[in-house]
């Protein structure tokens, strides 16, 4: 090395850029290299990190925040976000809830959660591309109202589900890929070729990177907006059975933490809340990497106290590492 | 203006944005097989004219009329398919999307049925390629992102996205803005190349030289109105300059 540096010795220039190429490599792939870092510092800590069961158990426990992350990864690449995602999964759950309760049935039910999910799509949808009310404010609204709304129907208490359905989705397995994965990674891969190889998906990533010139091209930016908050809403649906089956009860709690970590997830996966730039299968590590953290402090016997402070850090972390993504 | 030589004709449009007159009853016509030039100091509303002409306005009174046919267009995607072509002051191009994307923005080609059409990539690129290489602008790959180019190619994208749909019209918002003295002169080619092919250009400059140079008519805009037309046979830049601002009446 010495020698080298002796003979050509670099230039202040060559040198930065070097060093500029592998901070942006690390940039983006921020979500994988953390991911796999994760792996090998909890199975050096701990021997049960690794072992199959284990990892059968953090991939169901993934499964949801996944599907939410892609949720949002759809809204956050039109240059919005959905603040009411895990509020509009807690009003699906609460509608299979009621609806199983009143005997419907699981299909029925399950049609009926996803609905009553998508309504708050909707309202997101007309509030923010019909209303233009800012993206933010509105969907903060609609998490406050879809809470309530969760509270009042339920009488804020939870509705415990015994569906076999739900119990099959829950404990059925394909090797160390249980069910609920296995839906996820349905999605994801839907998710993928709609985004990437798709007239809507390609004006979902105009609209987020230059709304102005999507429309002059002819593209009508009200409709794109609707839609991707119905996907996104109709995704929380799909996530309430998830959650549903997890629990074993509709609850109408508000779920904060999967909201959080749904964005985290997108940030962590390299997508940048200003849109434009779509990616499907980095919040999806971006959600593998949160699940996989939760687990190995768990694992660790580490206070569930200091969960949300770790999951903060290392989405700030990212967030910093943005910074040095290539543009 | 009913007149068969008139491609295209806009008659008193006017067009306000809150208490802003964009445009205040302004009347332009475009001849068949002609470069049309539209000067006038900035702010005089011809951007605001080009936009009601492509659809992404809607002019507040007034009538547009292509080929003796009342049209007013809804949307940029109707104007395109009355024929229209557009290279806007601010090229709309999408700048985290590949050169091929922003090529067919909004009309991409698809493959395939129903709700599994799938965008044909492989065809999108090679037509996008093509049309770029053959107008001979300084082609950039048609899979680099906008982002990363020049100026001058970005500029050279919008024109061959303008220029390759074998329209009628072709409408170029300071086209030349950013370039230099070679880009220029390319994309003078174009434009040159396209009315030798039968298309209508309407070419909105500040380079008198340039409008001189090229254009076979002129409109002069001043706060909204077009004030005035010469061919450009018969004028010069310093009676130009004077009508633009207002020293000589039309
Ligand atoms: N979307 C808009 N909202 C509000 N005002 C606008 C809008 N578009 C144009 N204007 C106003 O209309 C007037 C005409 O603008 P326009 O862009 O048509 O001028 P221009 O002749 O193209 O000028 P330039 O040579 O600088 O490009 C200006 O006063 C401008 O501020
Ligand atoms: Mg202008």
């Amino acid at each position: 090395m010495t020698k080298i540096e002796a003979e050509r010795p670099p230039t202040i220039v060559s040198s930065v850029v070097t060093q500029a190429r592998q901070i942006s490599f690390w940039a983006e792939n921020a979500a994988p290299i953390g991911l796999v870092a994760l792996v090998i510092v909890f199975s050096i800590l701990s021997p049960s990190f690794l072992t199959l069961g284990n990892i059968r158990a953090m991939l169901v426990a993934a499964a949801i925040l996944v599907v939410l992350a892609i949720a949002q990864a759809f809204v956050i690449t039109t240059g919005g976000i959905d603040l009411s995602i895990s509020a509009t999964m807690t009003v699906g759950a609460i509608g299979f809830g009621m609806s199983w309760q009143a005997g419907y049935g699981f299909v029925l039910s399950a049609v009926i959660a996803i609905l009553s999910a998508s309504l708050i799509g909707l309202v997101n949808g007309l509030l923010i591309a019909k209303g233009k009310v800012t993206d933010f404010i509105a969907t903060l609204g609609t998490l406050s109202v879809a809470t309530g709304l969760a509270l009042i129907v339920s009488n804020g208490k939870p509705i415990a589900v015994s569906s076999p359905e739900l119990l099959v989705l829950t404990s059925g397995s394909l090797g160390i890929f249980g069910y609920p994965i296995i839906l996820a990674a349905i999605i994801g891969i839907a998710a993928w070729f709609v985004m990437f190889r798709t007239r809507f998906g390609l004006h979902v990533q105009a609209v987020g990177g230059n709304e102005e010139s999507a429309i002059a091209n002819g593209i009508s930016a009200t409709k794109v907006r609707m839609a991707v908050y119905l996907i996104a809403a109709t995704l929380a649906g799909i996530a309430a059975l998830l959650l549903v089956a997890r629990v074993g009860a509709a609850e109408p709690a508000i779920n904060t933490q999967y909201l959080l970590n749904s964005i985290a997830a997108v940030v962590l996966g390299g997508v940048s809340l200003t849109g434009g730039k779509a990616k499907i299968v980095g919040p999806i590590i971006g959600a593998l990497l949160l699940t996989a953290l939760t687990n190995g402090l768990t694992l660790l016997g580490v206070s569930q106290f200091y969960q949300p402070l770790a999951v903060g850090l290392v989405v700030v972390l990212a967030a910093l590492l943005t910074r040095f993504q290539k543009k | 203006m009913t007149n068969a030589d008139f491609i295209l004709t806009a008659d008193n449009i006017t067009k306000s944005f809150g208490g802003v007159h964009a445009l205040k009853g302004a009347s332009i016509g475009m001849r068949r097989g002609e470069i049309t030039a539209l000067i006038g100091d900035n702010g005089a509303g011809k951007s605001t004219l080009v936009r009601c002409l492509s659809g992404i306005h809607r002019p507040d009174t007034g009538t547009i009329t292509l080929d003796g046919e009342d049209v007013t267009f809804e949307t940029p995607n109707l104007a395109r398919q009355h024929g229209i072509e557009t290279v806007h002051q601010n090229l709309a191009l999408v700048e985290e999307l590949a050169v091929w994307q922003n090529f067919f923005l909004g009309r991409e080609l698809t493959k395939g049925a129903g709700p599994f059409r799938t965008l044909d990539r492989k065809k999108m690129k090679s037509t996008a390629n093509d049309l770029l290489n053959n107008l001979s602008v300084n082609a950039p790959a048609v899979t680099s992102k906008v982002r990363r180019l020049s100026g001058g190619q970005r500029q050279a994208v919008a024109i061959a996205r303008a220029a390759g749909w074998g329209s009628k019209i072709v409408i170029m918002d300071e086209p030349t803005a950013a370039l230099g003295v070679q880009e220029t002169a390319r994309v003078e080619n174009v434009i040159n190349t396209l009315r030798d092919s039968g298309v209508a250009v309407l070419l909105i400059s500040h380079n008198f030289e340039q409008v001189m140079r090229l254009s076979d008519h002129i409109w002069v805009m001043r706060a909204g109105l077009a004030v005035a037309e010469r061919r450009s046979s018969e004028t010069s830049g310093d009676e130009l300059v004077a009508l633009i601002t207002g020293a000589k009446a039309a």
